[in-house]
This record gives structure tokens, sequence and C-alpha cells, in this order.
């Protein structure tokens, strides 16, 4: 019996890209409302952890389940159990060819068969939320960067998840609109949404997190509340790791 | 990076110092525009005085003739060459999709399929595959083509069409970024769901500049028709303007023909250039 109590729950998670394995064995679990910010050097495995919980990636052994469902079991409806979780993603990855609106209604309408006029008002609503209901008739390309990672988030919500996943949602942003994007996710974190969030914003991750994990060559080095793993890191990779981001014009080379 | 200690070669300043030019370099260019101006001005003069402008109009540009080729020149030849072209480049099109997403297919006998048929009809002149369908009868016995000429003709243009229609489909598919299908996934759309409401509406925009261009080449091949043996109601541009050359023995109408082409291909150049301009807008 699986336990149904947690919104993710990953054991032994192997990932081979040909001979080369990112993941060497991951055990996780994030409990409904949690906000876990995954950190890490790049290259250590975090992002294909985060692609593995909705399975962008198929992981090569181990077993993912999202609210009790084994996304790895082979008769998985996988189409349905992605509709209970949203992804953002680095490059924001909007329909280039649709309007905001239609970027943020047409899952609904295709996949939960929403109707046009029911559909366009939980659009307009999740735009709302991160507020850009004045944008819903532009085409992503006339929009920000930051502008277009918050469609995205309201695309993903729109969808009405238990649970978000994002992938660097700020590393693609020039710095000044970084803010507004982590504003969001911050309100959306205080509303109590489970998230799982691969960051490089140590701020972020030490006022918001309710754990963090860092990671460093395909495995878990250290797990817990943000004030000991950013605060009092335990293990020298973490603090090497912490100095190099915290203080990168000192950073010994 | 605070390492000094490799030292790259010294290269010399530019080799010797040039020597005295001449000509400055402005002098020299004005030098060789003024002589290619003498020689544009020196051949419109021989073209003119050498070509026997009379008889070139008489034989090329007679208004009696052109006349004669009113109105069937627009009521059947260019209506019969539309029919034959704008229905071989739909079903090319839709085919050559078709063969595009064979060949990205994860089932691999649909992908040799695919290439298989590629690689023969994208290497087979256009004027063979006509005499193929030609022969077709002979081959198949009381097998007939759906839809009489027209349906040979368009069948013909098709075959032509759909294996270039096909490559030029699945660089458009293949140049949609992954994050695209990555994202429509992760909203819980199926793998096809995806494709048509994602993946081929954007793919179908990359390609519009290259299938204009094959839109034209269907239009020229539709010529070949005559091939098939058309006449009466059927003809098209090119038998049209072949068959009342011969009778009044004059070139006049192939002159009208040929503008006739143009007529169509110009405006759809500009066409094509003005909605490729505002699918960019939303890129």
């Amino acid at each position: 019996m699986t336990p149904v109590n947690h919104a993710v729950e990953i054991r032994d998670l192997h990932k081979h890209f040909g001979r080369l394995e990112v993941l060497k064995g991951i055990d996780f679990t994030v409990e409904p409302g949690q906000v876990v910010c995954v950190i890490g050097p790049s290259g250590s495995g975090k992002s294909t952890l985060l692609r593995c919980v909705n399975l962008l990636e198929q992981p090569t052994a181990g077993k993912v389940f999202v609210e009790g469902v084994e996304l790895t079991h082979v008769d998985v409806d996988i189409d349905a159990a992605r509709r209970r979780v949203g992804m953002v993603f680095q490059q924001f990855n909007l329909f280039p060819h649709m309007t905001v609106l239609e970027n943020v209604t047409i899952a609904q309408r295709r996949v939960l068969k929403r109707g046009k006029t029911e559909s366009e008002r939980i659009a307009r609503d999740n735009l709302d939320r991160v507020g850009l209901s004045e944008k819903a008739d532009s085409y992503p390309a006339q929009l920000s960067g930051g502008q277009q990672q918050r469609v995205a988030i309201a695309r993903a919500l729109a969808m009405s998840p238990s649970l978000m996943l994002f992938d660097e949602p700020t590393s693609a942003l020039d710095p000044e609109l970084v803010g507004d994007v982590l504003t969001v996710m911050r309100k959306l974190a205080e509303e109590g949404m489970t998230m799982l969030v691969v960051t490089h914003e140590m701020a972020f991750a030490r006022d918001v997190a309710d754990r963090v994990v860092f990671m460093d060559g395909g495995v878990i080095v250290e797990d817990g509340p943000p004030d000991q793993v950013i605060g009092a890191p335990q293990h020298e990779r973490t603090k090497s790791f912490l100095r190099r981001v915290l203080d990168p014009t000192h950073t010994d080379v | 990076m605070t390492d000094q200690s490799t030292a790259t070669e010294p290269s010399g300043p530019g080799g010797p110092p040039p020597a005295r030019a001449r000509f400055s370099p402005r002098k020299r260019q004005q030098i060789s525009r003024a002589v290619q101006y003498v020689v544009l001005v020196v051949a419109a003069i021989a073209v003119v005085l050498f070509v026997d402008w009379a008889s070139l109009a008489q034989n090329f540009a007679k208004p009696e003739v052109a006349r004669e080729t009113l109105p069937e020149l627009f009521t059947i030849a260019l209506k019969n060459t539309l029919i034959y072209s704008i229905g071989g480049f739909v079903f090319a099109f839709l085919i050559g999709l078709v063969l595009a997403l064979m060949r990205l297919s994860s089932v691999r006998p649909y992908r040799w399929l695919s290439l298989a048929y590629i690689e023969v009809f994208r290497g087979l002149p256009a004027l063979l595959i006509f005499l193929m369908i030609l022969f077709l009868p002979l081959a198949l016995p009381g097998f007939e083509v759906p839809g009489g000429l027209y349906g040979q003709g368009i069948l013909g243009l098709t075959i032509v069409g759909s294996a270039y229609m096909a490559e030029t489909l699945r660089a458009g598919l293949q140049a949609v970024p992954k994050g695209q299908m990555e994202a429509a996934r992760s909203l819980g759309m199926s793998y096809s769901r995806a494709m048509i409401t994602i993946i081929i509406p954007q793919a179908v925009r990359i390609v519009i500049p290259p299938t204009t261009n094959q839109f034209v080449s269907l239009l020229k091949d539709s010529s070949l028709v005559l091939f098939l043996g058309v006449s009466g109601e059927y003809v098209e541009l090119t038998k049209f303007g072949n068959d009342l050359a011969s009778t009044y023995a004059n070139a006049t109408p192939i002159l009208v023909v040929g503008v006739t082409y143009l007529l169509v291909t110009i405006p759809l150049g500009y066409l094509a250039a003005r909605l490729e301009k505002r699918q960019g807008k939303g890129r």
C-alpha cells in the first residue's frame, strides 16, 4: 500500500544519460503545503530530479509517487497525472503563436474540457494573481522576460494543480526582473501551494522555503530547514558551494 | 584567470608597408564604376541596333493575336492551371505532413517507408511521374484515377510535391524548440494533442517561405499535364499558349501566357512576405 499523505515521494531514483549517471539514488519526500528549494552546483542533477517528478525525464530506476499515484508504473495515465502537477521552465516556453489569454486557456479547454467562458474566467483570475490581467491580449514576444515567466506561472496555475515545480524560474531573467517573479512565487507559497523549486536565489530559499535540499554529484548531500542548510551547513561541499554563491568575488580560483 | 605565463608569439606588425599605389582606393572605385556604366550603355545600344524590332513585335506581341486569347486565357487556361496546382498543393501538403510525422515516428517501419517514398519521388523528374500516370491504366487494368483528367493532373503534382513538402515540414517540425513540447506535455496534453495544437501550427509558420517556393514550382510543373493528353476544357496555360501559337503560327500567345504566370507568382511572393512578417510578430 502506497502512503497517500506525501505530496511527492521519491524512492531510490537513478537516472543515466548514456553512460553518465546523473542521479545516483535519490530518496526524498515533499509534504502537502511544503515549499522545498533544491540548490546545488550546475550539473548536480537538481533539474533532472525535478523533471523526473512529472516524468519529463524517464527515470532509469526507482519510483516516483505524486499524491500516492506511482508515475513510474508502466500502466500509469501520465497525461492525467501531469494535470495535477504544474511546471514552470527556465526558458518560460510560452506558446509564441497564441496570445497570453490563449496560452492560459488552451490546456484548460483541450485537456480539462472546460467551456470557453469558464476557462477565460479562470485564466483572467490567474493573470490577475500574477499582476498581468491587462496583458491578456498581448503576444508573448511583446512581453518582458519577467512578464513572460509570470504568464507561464498563471498558465500552470489555471490547471488547478496541487503541486508546482519550478525549474530555475529566474535564471534567464535580467536582474531587475527577478523580483517580480519571486514575489509571485512567495505569494503562492503563502497561499499554501506545495512547491518544489530548483533555484540559485539563496535569499528566496532562506526566506520562503520550509526545507532546503543541497545536491551535488547526483546525490542529496544535505536536507533540512533553511537556517540549518544555508545558515549552518554541516558538510564541506555545502559550505564551499555556499561560499561561492553568497560571496562570489572572494572565490578561490 | 590570472595566468600570464603563456605569452603569445608576437606577430609581425602586419607585413611590410604597402607600396604607394598609383591611384587612391577612392579613385580606383570611381574608375571601376565608370567602366561598368560604359559597358551597360554599349550593351544597350547594341541590343537596340541589332534587334529587328518590327519582326520581334510581329512575332511576339501582335495585338490581334493577343486579343484572340481572350477570354479563354482566363476562363479556361488560367482556371485550369490554378485547379491543377492548388489541388496538387493541398494534397502534397497533407501527404507531406503525414510523411513528415512518419519520418519522426517512433515506429521504425514508418520511418523507413517515409524515407523510401521521399528518396524515390524526390529523385524522379516530374515529367517521368506524369508519364507513369499516363500508363497507370495499363499497369492496373480497371483502375481509374478519380476525378478524370483533373484527378490525374492533381495526382501527378501531388506526387511531385509531397516528397519535397515532407522534407520541408520535417525541418519545420524539428525547428520548433523542444521546450514547446515539454510545456504542452507538462500541462497534461497527450503527444498527439500537443502536436496538433502546439507544434504543427508553429512548424507551418516556420515553413511559409519555402512552401511558397514549392507552390510556385508546382504552378510551373502544372504545365506538364499536357503530356496527359489534355485538350478542350482541360487545357492549362502552357498547352493553351502552345496550341494558339501553332494555330496562328505566331509566338504572341506564348508571351501572353508567360505574363499570365507572372500575374500569379509575383503577387504570391508579396503575399508570402506579408504573411511571414505578420507571423514574425508572434515570435
